[in-house]
């Protein structure tokens, strides 16, 4: 007998035996859910964990309002369909209650005002374990990261200072006001991730696909003309044929020029890119150096 | 394609950024502009090459001070299977952060100059991959190319590391000659070592043999959660939630529920994806029963003839993770073993080992930070375990500082206190 366990399957075990502890150890969690790719597939293994049980964690959306439509469709299709408890926390909710001010110029951005949002919404909500679908290969200062993130008062996190994460046993313990990030899919890649995605025949919003589009050449990146960006009187407007390869604000994820438009050919694709997917697409990671720890440690993502 | 996940041990002056760097680059998982932030870093701190480490050493701190203080984890792949590397810091300072990305390994490297030799920190590094019964040991002979390739030295190098080791309990040792720089036989074999029979680092890599390094006999299962539908179509649906910890159950097996000691048969495994043959370890599944039983989280199924120890009093080694007190007799904790949490007290402290010399100090009264010992624990709750170097997922616990919530200890089964 073979008991040799396919990686997909071995990573699967390892996000479900993670979920299944924090039900079972936390009273108020809940599963961030951006409608992008990752938390599509963290949602389907907190299904799966559960079967046939219904998934114990509502989802909360931390809406800047400057997602993609088709992302927003995604979002309340889904929640339908599996009868979810949705929570929205919104940026422009904390922008008009005076918590965050909004950036100005051609180049203003919500990205950063979510952390105020998010936080604001965990401690409103009293969640006390928050999943996210953040993945070690995307990013240095995700490399860092352990499976329970503890989170002090404030929602920081202290890279220098984390809890010594041990075998698959996970100290959830906190105070009360501290809460505990949790992230299931930390040892999926992009392509696991698309791997998992054909095996389990899971829908993504269309974006992730190729379609034409009017995008214009911003930082190096295609960003779409959408009601969120003002296209400069130099920026030249283009019909491409492009996808994303990842989904955060329309005002800051760029698209990749692509023929993909099935499951197996953005496989083919992600497997032989020689660009990092948050490198092609993502200009909030573009700030510094440091600027996801930087972020990461005021309490992001 | 199988998973194999593998821990690094050295420091920067080891050649372990350049070995990553050379495993990642070969199977073209360093990225372009991954590549050209670190040449553009390189250049900023005034380094005469691109720093390969600048790609790991993921935090600020670690790039302003030039060493790896925490875990970082690396992915790539070939044809054959798919890595996930923890690499881990080397300095004794950051023990603790390797013992958390060695847990987990099923292999180590532990790396080292072939100018030097075997050095405190080699030591350091094997004994803590016995220590955690990581089943496989390389032994990276790094920087053959400064001496000459020459057999000697390795041999030599070889003669000494196994006079070490015969102390250490160490599963499977294998002896690399190596240049990461060079890239002799990192992927390919080198022409630069002839005389050397075995294969390259990465072909050792896809080929050695894991799936027989998990526990596949004492059948053991955790119950984690209950899953109780309620619902119309699953109305009496009562089933077990947990991730195999050993052994191999399947449909019909006889089992006995501890603590209650209560038998039953397995009536099926489930998942979302239908009934299962059979589930072990690692796979995360349903267990429902024949019968109605009161089976709850942090309670074990097994086979009635094949039980794990049930006791209060534990004998363990533990390594210290905590800067903020030491590890004394009379102490008490929060433990986590398994799906099980209950408290524990540190009854005594038999003997602090020295990690460098293996010397077994009996005298010291306490265990610092970083540091390693055998004590006897007596928990509140008995633990169903097994002898860590059985089965690693119940041979190991951690402890909790009950006021700061802060994880203190790595714990390794040794077995029932006498």
């Amino acid at each position: 007998m073979n008991y040799e366990l396919e990686h997909l399957l071995a990573l699967e075990a390892e996000s479900i035996h993670v979920m299944r502890e924090v039900a079972a150890e936390f009273e108020r969690p809940v599963l961030l859910f951006s409608g992008g790719k990752d938390s599509i597939v963290m949602l389907h293994l907190a299904i799966k964990a559960f079967w046939p049980a219904r998934s114990p964690f509502p989802l909360m959306h931390i809406d800047t309002g400057h997602n993609f439509d088709e992302v927003y469709e995604y979002r309340d299709r889904v929640v339908a369909e599996h009868g979810l408890r949705l929570v929205v926390a919104s940026v422009q909710e904390s922008i008009d209650a005076g918590r965050v001010v909004e950036q100005t110029g051609p180049r203003a951005s919500r990205n950063q005002l979510q952390t105020t949002t998010l936080l604001d919404a965990i401690e409103h909500h009293g969640f006390d374990a928050a999943f996210g679908g953040a993945r070690r290969d995307e990013e240095r200062a995700r490399a860092k990261e352990r499976f329970y993130s503890f989170r002090d008062d404030f929602g920081q996190w202290d890279p220098k200072n984390q809890r010594p994460e041990l075998w698959s046993l996970y100290n959830g313990r906190h105070h009360r006001g501290e809460h505990i990030r949790v992230f299931p899919l930390s040892n999926w890649t992009e392509l696991d991730i698309w791997q998992y995605i054909e095996a389990e025949n899971i829908d993504v919003p269309s974006i992730y696909y190729a379609h034409e589009r009017d995008v214009f050449a911003r930082d190096g990146m295609w960003l779409a003309v959408t009601r969120f960006v003002t296209v400069a009187d130099d920026e030249e407007v283009e019909r491409r044929k492009v996808r994303f390869r990842t989904v955060g604000d329309a005002s800051c994820t760029g698209a990749v020029e692509s023929d993909a438009s099935d499951v197996s050919a953005v496989i083919a694709e992600v497997a032989s890119t020689r660009i990092t997917e948050r490198g092609a697409t993502r200009a909030d990671d573009r700030a510094s150096e440091a600027a996801m720890e930087d972020r990461k440690r005021e309490g992001y993502f | 394609m199988e998973l194999l996940r593998f821990a690094t041990a050295g420091s920067v002056d080891d050649g372990k950024s350049t070995l990553i760097g050379r495993l990642l680059h070969d199977s073209k998982s360093i990225f372009e502009d991954q590549l050209s932030a670190v040449e553009d870093a390189s250049e900023r701190m005034g380094l005469g090459e691109t720093n390969l480490a600048l790609l790991t050493d993921g935090l600020r701190a670690e790039r302003e001070q030039g060493i790896t203080i925490d875990v970082a984890y690396r992915y790539f792949a070939t044809p054959k299977r798919k890595f996930i590397i923890a690499d881990t810091p080397g300095h004794i300072q950051y023990t603790r952060n390797m013992v958390t990305g060695a847990s987990t390994a099923d292999l180590a490297i532990v790396l080292l100059d072939a100018r030097k030799g075997v050095i405190e920190q080699s030591r350091r590094h094997a004994f803590i991959a016995s220590l955690l019964r990581i089943p496989h040991l390389v032994v990276a002979v790094n920087k053959m190319d400064l001496v000459d390739y020459s057999e000697d030295r390795f041999n030599e190098i070889v003669e000494e590391f196994r006079g070490f080791a015969a102390k250490l309990d160490i599963g499977d040792l294998t002896f690399i000659p190596l240049s990461a720089l060079r890239g002799d036989n990192v992927v390919a074999r080198s022409g630069n070592t002839p005389w050397y029979e075995g294969t390259s680092l990465l072909h050792h890599l896809e080929t050695v043999h894991i799936s027989s390094d998990r526990n596949l006999i004492d059948a053991r299962f955790p119950v984690q959660f209950v899953l109780r539908p309620h619902t119309d179509e699953h109305h009496d649906y009562r089933g077990y939630a947990g991730t195999v910890a050993g052994g191999v159950l399947k449909p019909g097996d006889d089992v006995v529920a501890l603590p209650s000691g209560f038998t039953s048969r397995v009536a099926r495994i489930d998942s979302m994806d239908g009934p299962l043959d059979e589930a072990f370890a690692p796979m995360a599944v349903t267990v429902l029963l024949e019968d109605e039983l009161d089976v709850g989280r942090g309670d074990m199924l097994c086979r009635p003839h094949n039980q794990p120890t049930v006791s209060q009093d534990v004998d363990a080694m533990v390594c210290w993770l905590s800067e903020t007190g030491a590890l004394a007799p009379g102490a008490k904790f929060a433990l986590k073993h398994t799906t099980r949490s209950t408290r524990a007290l540190v009854k005594d402290l038999q003997y602090r080992l020295d990690v460098n010399t293996l010397h077994r100090d009996e005298a010291n009264g306490t265990l610092e930070l970083n540091e390693i010992g055998r004590v006897r624990l007596r928990t509140t709750q008995p633990l169903f375990f097994d002898e860590y170097r059985r089965n690693r997922e119940t041979g190991s616990f951690i402890l909790i500082d009950e006021v700061s919530n802060n994880t203190v200890a790595a714990g390794m089964i040794l077995g029932e206190s006498q």
